[in-house]
C-alpha cells in the first residue's frame, strides 16, 4: 500500500482522510469527517444543473489523462423531458495505463468518496444506474467497494427515493476480464455491454448515445472523486487550490529509482522537480536522471531541462507531451532508453483490440525494429521507418488515440535520446548490456 | 448444463443490466471460478442457457486477459512486465521465477502447481518490481526472495 505523506500548510481534500496503515474507510467514519454531507445538502437544496454548474465554475478537468472540462462534458447530457431513459453514469476505474497508480490508492483507501462523487454525478445528469467499472486485477479495491457500496445502500444513500429526496439510483460494480482498451470511454462500453472491447466512432458521444444507446457520462476515478469537495467548499475555494493555471489539488505520483517512490496529493501545477526532489527524495545514489515519463505510458518523454514546468494540463502541452495521469515514472541512466521504449511498445502493440489496421499491424512492427535494434541487429534507415511509423499510427490515421498514444513515448524518444538509438545502429550492440 | 451455482450468479448478476448480453462477462468469469478454466464444453453450457452462440461467447472469451481457454494450474502467477517494473529490473524476478520452476511464460508445471503469466502493470509502481498469485499482490519483490514467496503456495 502507498503511503502519502502528508504535507503541511497544503489542503489535501482527496487524500486528507485515507489512512497511512494501509486500511480502509468506513461508511460510520467516512460520515464523521464529513462523508456525504454534500449529498446531503445538494438533495436538498440544489437542482442538477447547479451541481454541474458548481462543477463547471470549478474548472475541474477529466483527470483520467485527456483533461477534458468535466462540467462541459456533463452540459451534452439532454436533462429535457424529452431525454432518453434510463441514463446511465460510469466510473473508469480500469487503471492500467503503466505506472499510473493513483485511482488504486483512493479506492483502497476512501470507497465512500467515490461513490459519494458518483451519486452527485450522477444526480448533475439524472442518471438512474451507475456502474464502477473496476479493472480485473484489483482484488483488493473490489473487496472494498463491494463492501462500501453495501453500506450506502443500508444507510439509504443508494436505492429508491435517496434519503427522502425521491432521486433513485442504483450502482453496481462491474468488475472487468482485463484489456488495456476498455479504459478508452467508448471501448468501455462496448466491454460493458458483454461485447469485445472495441472502440466506436465519435460523434456521436456517450453523452448523446452511450451505453446502450443511452445517454452516459463516463468519468475517471480521481475526477468523481473530486465532486463532493467542490459541491461542499464552492468552484472558488477549489479554482484557489491550483497553483498554476488549473484548478484543484492532483495526484501525482512518481517511481523509478528515486529514493522514495509514492503519491502526494499536491496543487495543481506543483513542477517535476518539486516532486522529484522534495517528495521523492531525489534520485537514488549513482543514478543520474535522464528522462520522465510524466503521466503513464502513453505520455511523452520529459527532457530534465523541463522539470521546472508546472504539471497542469495547460503547461505540460507547451513542452511536446502532456500531464496524462500525473504519475511519473523517473528514467535513469542505468536504463537503456530503447529497451524502456521496446518495453514501451510491446504493451501498446499486445494491447491493441485489432479493430483497425494500422493499430494492429503497425505496432508490432514497431517493436520488431526496436527488438532489432537493442539486439545490435538495427539497419541504417531504421530510424527513419520509426519516424515514419510516428505519423502513419499518429492522430487522425486510427480509430482511436491508442496508437497515437502509443507513438508520443516513440517520438519524443526518438528526439531525446537520438544518440543513443543511432549509437546502437553504428556499433551493432547495446552498451547497457554487458 | 450449468450448476445450480452458476446459474444463481448469473440470474443475480442479469439484474444489473438493461440487456441480458451483458452478463456475458460476468457469466464466464462465474464458470471460471467454478471450474477453473472455461472449456468447450462450459461455452456450450452457457450458449444453451443464455441463447448467444458459442461462436460468440468464444469471440468474447478469447479477448480478455483474464479468461482462460486452457486449463490452468492450482495457482497463476502473474509478473508485471510493464514500464516501471522494467526500470526497477523486473527481469531478475521474471528469470528466478524461471528457473525455480522450470517453466516460461504461457506454461504450467507439470504437477499442475503453478501458472505463468506476464501481466501489464498491477498499479503498485512505487513498489515496484511487483508480481501477483492468486489475488495476493506481492510488492518490492527481490530475486532472492521469490523461492520462500512461491512456498506458500502449494
Amino acid at each position: 500500500m502507498t503511503i502519502t505523506e502528508k504535507v503541511d500548510g497544503m489542503e489535501t481534500p482527496l487524500t486528507g482522510n485515507i489512512r497511512d496503515d494501509g486500511t480502509v474507510l468506513n461508511l460510520k467514519e467516512y460520515e464523521r469527517v464529513g462523508g456525504y454531507r454534500a449529498l446531503r445538502r445538494a438533495l436538498r437544496e440544489l437542482a442538477p444543473e447547479e451541481v454541474t454548474k458548481a462543477v463547471t465554475d470549478a474548472d475541474l478537468r477529466g483527470r483520467g489523462g485527456a483533461g477534458f472540462p468535466t462540467g462541459k462534458k456533463w452540459s451534452f447530457v439532454d436533462m429535457s423531458d424529452q431525454a432518453r431513459h434510463p441514463k446511465y453514469l460510469v466510473a473508469n476505474a480500469d487503471e492500467m495505463e503503466p505506472s499510473t497508480f493513483k485511482d488504486r490508492f483512493l479506492m483502497e483507501g476512501d470507497p465512500h468518496q467515490l461513490i459519494e462523487g458518483m451519486i452527485l454525478s450522477a444526480y448533475a445528469i439524472g442518471a438512474r444506474y451507475a456502474y464502477v467499472f473496476l479493472r480485473a486485477s484489483y482484488f483488493r479495491p473490489a473487496r472494498r467497494l463491494r463492501e462500501a457500496i453495501a453500506e450506502a445502500y443500508a444507510a439509504g444513500y443508494l436505492g429508491g427515493d435517496i434519503l427522502g429526496s425521491g432521486y433513485q439510483l442504483d450502482l453496481y460494480l462491474h468488475i472487468s476480464a482485463g484489456r488495456y482498451i476498455c479504459g478508452e470511454e467508448t471501448a468501455l462500453l462496448t466491454a460493458l455491454e458483454g461485447r469485445r472491447s472495441i472502440p466506436r466512432s465519435k460523434p456521436p458521444y456517450p453523452q448523446v448515445s452511450g451505453l446502450w444507446g443511452r445517454p452516459t457520462v463516463v468519468n475517471n476515478v480521481e475526477t468523481l472523486c473530486n465532486v463532493p469537495h467542490i459541491v461542499d467548499k464552492g468552484s472558488q475555494w477549489y479554482r484557489n487550490l491550483g497553483r498554476g493555471q488549473d484548478a484543484g489539488t492532483k495526484l501525482y505520483g512518481m517511481s523509478g529509482k528515486v529514493n522514495r517512490p509514492g503519491l502526494w496529493e499536491l496543487p495543481m501545477g506543483a513542477s517535476a522537480r518539486e516532486i522529484l526532489e522534495e517528495h521523492a527524495g531525489g534520485m537514488r545514489a549513482g543514478h543520474r536522471l535522464t528522462a520522465l515519463q510524466p503521466g503513464g505510458a502513453s505520455s511523452g518523454f520529459l527532457a530534465p531541462e523541463h522539470l521546472d514546468v508546472p504539471m497542469d494540463f495547460s503547461s505540460m502541452g507547451h513542452t511536446g507531451t502532456r500531464l496524462g495521469t500525473g504519475t511519473i515514472l523517473a528514467i535513469d541512466d542505468q536504463v537503456c532508453p530503447v529497451a524502456l521504449i521496446r518495453n514501451l511498445e510491446h504493451f501498446f502493440a499486445q494491447e491493441s483490440c485489432g479493430w483497425c489496421t494500422p493499430c494492429r499491424e503497425g505496432l508490432p512492427f514497431v517493436e520488431r525494429i526496436l527488438t532489432a535494434i537493442e539486439n545490435g541487429e538495427g539497419q541504417a534507415d531504421d530510424l527513419d521507418r520509426l519516424h515514419d511509423y510516428t505519423r502513419f499510427l499518429g492522430p487522425g490515421n486510427t480509430f482511436c488515440a491508442h496508437a497515437p498514444g502509443a507513438m508520443e513515448p516513440l517520438e519524443t524518444g526518438l528526439k531525446i535520446f537520438g544518440d543513443v538509438f543511432e549509437r546502437h545502429i553504428t556499433e551493432g550492440r547495446c552498451s547497457w548490456r554487458h | 448444463m450449468l450448476s445450480q451455482e452458476e446459474r444463481q450468479t448469473i440470474e443475480e448478476e442479469l439484474s444489473h443490466y438493461e440487456v441480458p448480453h451483458a452478463v456475458i462477462i460476468d457469466a464466464l468469469k462465474a464458470i471460471q471460478r467454478h471450474r477453473g478454466w472455461v472449456s468447450n464444453d462450459a461455452l456450450a453450457d452457457l450458449s444453451e442457457f443464455l441463447g448467444v452462440t458459442v461462436h460468440e461467447l468464444d469471440s468474447i472469451a478469447t479477448f480478455y486477459s483474464q479468461i482462460y481457454r486452457r486449463p490452468v494450474g492450482r495457482h497463476v502467477i502473474r509478473v508485471c512486465d510493464s514500464a516501471s517494473c522494467f526500470v526497477m529490473g523486473y527481469e531478475s524476478i521474471r528469470d528466478r521465477v524461471f528457473a525455480e520452476l522450470g517453466i516460461e511464460f504461457g506454461e504450467t508445471t507439470p504437477d499442475g502447481r503453478f501458472t505463468l503469466l506476464p501481466n501489464p502493470c498491477l498499479g503498485a509502481c512505487d513498489h515496484a518490481p511487483v508480481l501477483l498469485v492468486d489475488q495476493d499482490l506481492h510488492e518490492d519483490v527481490r530475486p532472492e526472495a521469490v523461492r520462500d514467496l512461491l512456498a506458500d503456495y502449494q
